[in-house]
């Protein structure tokens, strides 16, 4: 960077050079480099290691400076795989995910990635190219207004033409994305804006953003109020959501769970925020959440919302919704705050830092009485030991979760899903014991998330071993993206849970819809052949002693597996919340299949 | 009820997009949006009417605070403010009503601001009761056009209210804050 010999040379798309040095006014040595240049440079100096992305025109001045980068470019096979990577990327390390592509089409595409990472608070930032800004509002070729596009699905978003201002962009952009609330930032540059030159001054670009409070605390009044409703409680129940994983507060909410004495119920994002055999843990809540922990919910007194927003899908119908109980909730959004559920304390402010003011003044209070009526409201519900089962002949996804989770507990393991039947399976017969090492898309339920997003979190983490649910129908939507997985030479394993059908679909079209299969049976590849096409090693089982074999198998072998499991067709998720019934008023499984005992 | 938010915003492209898609995306009903310039030229100044109930209200606030633009934002609903709105209104006024129109302008304290052989032309500025009333006078008229601009709106007394307060330096000393008078 600091050659000499490029002095006479004229300012180029190269980027990353310097070919003019000249002291500024504080005597400080400025480079000129292109708004291409001054990307990558930032994008470095933001820590960032790995971009998932797929070139075009408007951003090939970007691709040509990469030369000059010791970024790592992972070439997708759509754009949308490029966000949900970088999302899976964020999920998995905690850090900000980067995603690049080119205007129009190349921006439209990255639209489903964005609002999933913008409803499930995930900090990644995408670049685009733009057409160039003479050209804006031509409708040129390959023109979108994608900052327009993606203006409700972004935290904040940026259209760049002058490369004087990539610098402070790229700063803002990630400093946006990742504190507070976290959430997507999308930088739009035009194509003049890559390739004209600027002096390129770090420090002087530093983050203007007089409105953005990201630093939010509660008044001492509340917490006094908030200490209050907890002492005196006899029936509390903590909701540990995702932002506990978010704000860093695992130790935190354990250490208080276990003073207080308080037992805690999931949401799905939260899976992993608090040890699944801590004996304090419930499991999940919700729409297919465990019957028992509905059921405490609904007869508790408090509910201490930690870094959760009551989702339709935790609440059931709102009217009827924990009808008796206080709510205190901790959230760093204060437009969460009496959104859904109206809460009598709220508390705004970052988990971690409100868990650990409040800490000191909690007292400890025996709350054994609370905690064996929770026991018995298990029952024999709470014995999922499918195990036991004798053979029935039929392999369930239960079947293969369940013993996935055995072969692998011990390890490093982070299980990315997709959406669907198998997410929820997935969420009752895998045991999490560790944050991040549960991926899934929660908020907006994208199909066709899981394997881009493995890819992102496998680059994040290459020691962690990393599996693939996924169903038939949602590994259909992003399926190319096993040639990135090729590519890139990552040892993924995929576990598709196959039974033909677009499960939970039919599940809904089973309850609700009179049985009318109305586009949900599906027609597959050889999915096998499929992998085999990309090199990558296949089985297909369809027998319940095959799982624990083919699982170590693909476990030992130095590379990807595709593991086609093909199970029961028309099996269902049991228990059930209709949407809008109450929470307490779950649909229960007709007959134990799987479960050794009856449900109630 | 009707809620009137004053909101300070960077004056920076996209900014009236942003705080518009915001009430659409959350279903907030706008009863009247104006934008315009103030005393510091990197903010803008909206004042936003809405109709909501306090729960509402609250969160409006706090969606807004959500926008990176957004620097302030103050409901004075329940405060005392100069709300002040301006309307042209174009009014049918042949040679025997005429003069009974510009009688009524005047009582108004209205402006006539442009003259044609069957029409005048209104302007009035004030609360919006006034000019609805004055309205609802001329309707017999034949009202032929109207506009008005929305509301814009500032806390009484001399307590400024924005982003970062103006200092008081060139004030009197005895100055009250609470002092106003309504002219």
């Amino acid at each position: 960077m600091t050659n000499q010999d490029n002095r006479n040379h004229k300012a180029t798309v190269d980027g990353g050079s310097d070919e003019k040095n000249f002291p500024n006014t504080k005597g400080k040595i400025l480079k000129t480099m292109t708004g291409a240049g001054i990307l990558w440079e930032c994008l470095e100096r933001e820590g960032v290691r790995v971009v998932f992305g797929y070139p075009g025109g408007a951003i090939l001045p970007a691709y040509d400076a990469l030369k000059h980068s010791k970024i790592h470019h992972v070439l997708v096979r759509h754009e949308q795989g490029a966000t949900h990577m970088a999302d899976g990327y964020a999920r998995a390390s905690g850090e900000v995910g980067v995603a690049i592509a080119t205007s129009g089409p190349g921006a439209t595409n990255m639209v489903t990635g964005i609002a999933t990472a913008m409803l499930d608070s995930i900090p990644i930032v995408c670049i685009t190219g733009q057409v160039g800004s003479k050209l804006i509002g031509s409708d040129a070729f390959q023109e979108t207004d994608i900052t327009g596009v993606t203006l409700p699905i972004t935290k904040h978003n940026y259209l760049v033409t002058h490369a004087s201002e990539v610098a402070r962009t790229v700063r803002e952009a990630f400093y946006v994305a990742r504190s507070g609330r976290p959430g997507p930032v999308l930088i739009d540059i035009t194509k003049d804006a890559q390739q004209s030159t600027c002096e390129f001054d770090w420090e002087a670009a530093r983050p203007q953003l007089p409105g953005y409070r990201p630093d939010l605390s509660p008044a001492p009044a509340e917490y006094a109020e908030a200490l209050e409703l907890i002492h005196n409680s006899k029936r509390p129940v903590i909701l540990a959501g995702h932002g506990i994983i978010v704000s860093g507060a695992m130790r935190e909410v354990r250490d208080f769970a276990e003073r207080a004495g308080i037992p805690v119920a999931l949401t799905l994002l939260g899976l992993g925020a608090f040890p699944a055999s801590h004996p304090l843990n419930l499991g999940m809540m919700g729409m297919h959440g465990e019957a028992w922990v509905n059921h405490t919910i609904q007869e508790a007194d408090l509910l201490l919302a930690f870094g959760m927003r009551f989702d339709d899908r935790v609440t059931g119908n709102l009217k009827t919704y924990a009808p008796n109980a206080k709510k205190i909730h901790i959230e760093i959004d204060p437009a969460e705050i009496n959104k859904n559920v109206k809460v009598d304390v709220p508390l705004v402010g970052d988990l971690r830092e409100v868990l650990l003011e409040l800490m000191p003044k909690v007292e400890s209070i025996d709350r054994s009485e609370w905690l064996d009526s929770i026991d018995r409201l298990k029952g024999d519900s709470a014995v999922r030991d499918i195990q036991n089962l004798p053979d029935s002949g039929h392999l369930y996804a239960a079947h293969v979760i369940n013993d996935l989770w055995r072969q692998t507990r011990d390890g490093k393991t982070i299980v990315v899903t997709d959406v669907g039947q198998h997410q929820m399976w997935e969420a009752q017969y895998y045991k999490h014991e560790h944050p991040r090492s549960l991926i899934t898309s929660g908020g907006l339920g994208t199909m066709g998330f899981a394997l881009p997003a493995a890819i992102g979190a496998k680059v994040a983490c290459p020691d962690s071993e990393v599996w693939v649910i996924v169903g038939d129908g949602g590994f259909q939507m992003t399926m190319c993206e096993l040639a990135t997985l090729v590519q890139e030479n990552l040892k993924i394993h995929i576990a598709i849970i196959n039974n033909g059908f677009l499960g939970m679909v039919r599940q809904w079209q089973e309850f609700f819809y009179d049985r009318n299969y109305a586009a949900t049976p599906l027609l597959n590849p050889d999915f096998a052949k499929l992998a085999e096409a990309y090199g990558i090693r296949s089985m297909t089982i369809s027998e319940r002693s095959e799982v624990v074999p083919a699982v170590q198998s693909a476990r030992e072998y130095d590379g990807p597996v595709l593991i086609n499991f093909k199970v029961e067709q028309e099996d269902t998720v049991y228990p059930m919340v209709a949407a809008g019934a109450a929470l307490h008023d779950m649909i229960r499984r007709p007959s134990p299949i799987v479960e050794t005992a009856e449900d109630e | 009820m009707l809620n009137t938010f004053m909101v300070y915003v960077e004056n920076k492209p996209g900014v009236l997009t942003r705080v518009a898609s915001l009430f659409r995306r959350r279903a907030f009903n706008i009863d009247s949006l104006t934008v315009g310039r103030t005393e510091k030229p990197e903010v803008s100044r909206m004042t936003i009417t809405v109709d909501a109930d306090f729960d509402q209200a609250r969160r409006i606030e706090a969606n807004l605070y959500k926008l990176v633009n957004v620097l302030l934002v103050e409901n004075i609903t329940n405060q005392p403010a100069i709300v002040r709105d301006l309307a042209m209104i174009r009014v049918a006024a042949s040679h025997e009503a005429r003069s009974h129109v510009l009688e009524l302008a005047n009582v108004f304290r209205a402006r006539v601001v442009d003259v044609a052989p069957e029409s005048l032309t209104i302007e009035i500025t004030g609360a919006e009761e006034k000019i609805d009333g004055l309205l609802e006078l001329l309707r017999p008229y034949g009202v032929l056009e109207m506009v008005r601009t929305g509301i814009v709106a500032m806390r009484r007394g001399s307590k400024s209210s924005g982003p970062a307060p103006v200092k008081e330096t060139t004030m009197h000393s005895e100055v009250n804050d609470n002092v106003s008078y309504s002219v």
